[in-house]
């Protein structure tokens, strides 16, 4: 009965057949929570088909909120020759989010992850993108990454861990595709 | 050989040795990660560089390869290397968490988002057992070959995860005398168990078989 319902429900197929490495236990709990949430709406005819079958929400990837610290202090810059960006839109229409916060850490040449200095926030422009100049992100337990946040609570949190190709590389680059909470 | 002619030749292996556990460290205490690391980082960091050299010549005090000292001896450096491999991967991984418990413990739990942690925590497991097997030796009461068949394996096990867990690490080592190590390493603790447990028994038993089989007593009588 139950495993029928899954499978004729789009969101619940999509997230059985996405495959990147993902456990959060706050994400865990939140997409246990939706897919249970859906499998009872479904029946009863509340999700509409068009809704479904949209734009699918980003997942927070694993180790994604490590050293976080809640609440960044909006900034212009962290510093200079290396840029995060990215862009934020909404689940199901996939229409850009202006003003949403997004918080930004990464090891760089000023510190770790936990030195304050590394941490900041931006808002999304009118089109939903965002950008931020900080140091040069350098390798951190083994790999160049940077971490970003939404947890301001409209939207469900996401937290990510883009991974640079390259050392060397002076940007990276992100999307968030926030569902509303 | 004369004397100053081996004299020479061992001279030589102790310093290629040390060239290549000392080398690749060296390096790393160069790279320009460290100028942006806190002191429990670089401690963590090198602990683990330090570990990987240290098997490369774990293998062949063990086997007794290494010229210019007697067995007994190498076997007890062979211990005090043991006692050193231990107390570096605690370093490591302390220091690991001093920097970033969240990271840490993710890679202890195995849900870390790098493959290299899973890597590095069965060759930690592999270790913490191996120093187990030494302490609890006599109290296991196991057969010297049977002890001696798990102390292999488990130290296989060591250095192929050892040796995964730093090729896939993007941090302070330099990326060639990375592999000149980790290869180093690989060849060495291969060629010593190939050698130890499956060339010298083969040939022990063909001339046991020699002297002591059927055929002996009439090979005797020919001679």
């Amino acid at each position: 009965m139950e495993g029928d319902l899954e499978d004729n429900n789009p969101i619940a197929k999509g997230e059985a057949d996405m495959k990147s490495p993902f456990y959060n236990r706050r994400s865990f709990l939140v997409s246990a929570g939706l897919a249970t949430a859906v499998t009872a709406l479904e029946p009863v005819g509340l999700l509409s088909p068009a809704k479904a079958s949209g734009l699918a929400p980003t997942r927070s990837m694993r180790g994604g909120s490590n050293n976080y610290r809640p609440n960044a202090p909006m900034v212009e810059r962290l510093g200079s020759g290396f840029w995060v960006s990215g862009r934020v839109r909404r689940a199901g229409d996939g229409a850009p989010l202006e003003g949403v916060r997004i918080q930004i850490w990464a090891a760089t040449s000023l510190g770790g992850e936990r030195e304050p200095r590394n941490h900041g926030s931006v808002l999304t422009a009118a089109d939903g993108s965002f950008r931020l100049e900080m140091e040069q992100i350098v390798p951190n337990f083994g790999q160049p990454h940077a971490h970003l946040a939404y947890d301001d609570g409209a939207y469900e949190t996401v937290f990510l861990r883009p991974v640079m190709p390259s050392a060397s590389d002076t940007s990276v680059s992100t999307e968030f595709v926030l569902a509303p909470a | 050989m004369p004397n100053s002619a081996r004299r020479t030749v061992a001279v030589s292996i102790w310093a290629v040795l040390a060239t290549m556990m000392i080398g690749p460290v060296l390096i790393a205490g160069a790279s320009p990660y460290l100028a942006y690391r806190n002191t429990a980082y670089i401690v963590g960091g090198f602990a683990g560089i330090i570990s990987l050299s240290l098997l490369l010549i774990q293998p062949l005090l063990a086997a007794g390869y290494l010229p210019g000292a007697r067995a007994v001896t190498e076997r007890k450096w062979h211990r005090w290397v043991g006692t050193a491999i231990v107390a570096c991967v605690g370093l490591h991984i302390g220091g690991l968490f001093i920097t970033s418990p969240p990271d840490t413990l993710d890679a202890l739990l195995l849900v870390s988002p790098t493959t290299f942690s899973v890597y590095g925590v069965v060759a930690m497991w592999g270790i913490v057992l191996t120093a187990a097997l030494v302490i609890l030796r006599h109290r296991l009461g196991l057969r010297y070959a049977t002890w001696r068949l798990v102390h292999n394996g488990l130290a296989a096990i060591v250095v192929a995860a050892t040796v995964t867990h730093a090729l896939q690490i993007e941090g302070a080592m330099e990326t060639v005398s990375k592999w000149g190590l980790c290869l180093a390493v690989a060849a060495a603790t291969g060629a010593t168990l190939i050698d130890l447990r499956l060339i010298r028994p083969l040939f022990a038993r063909r001339s046991d078989w020699r002297n002591h089989g059927p055929d002996a007593d009439k090979q005797k009588a020919g001679e």
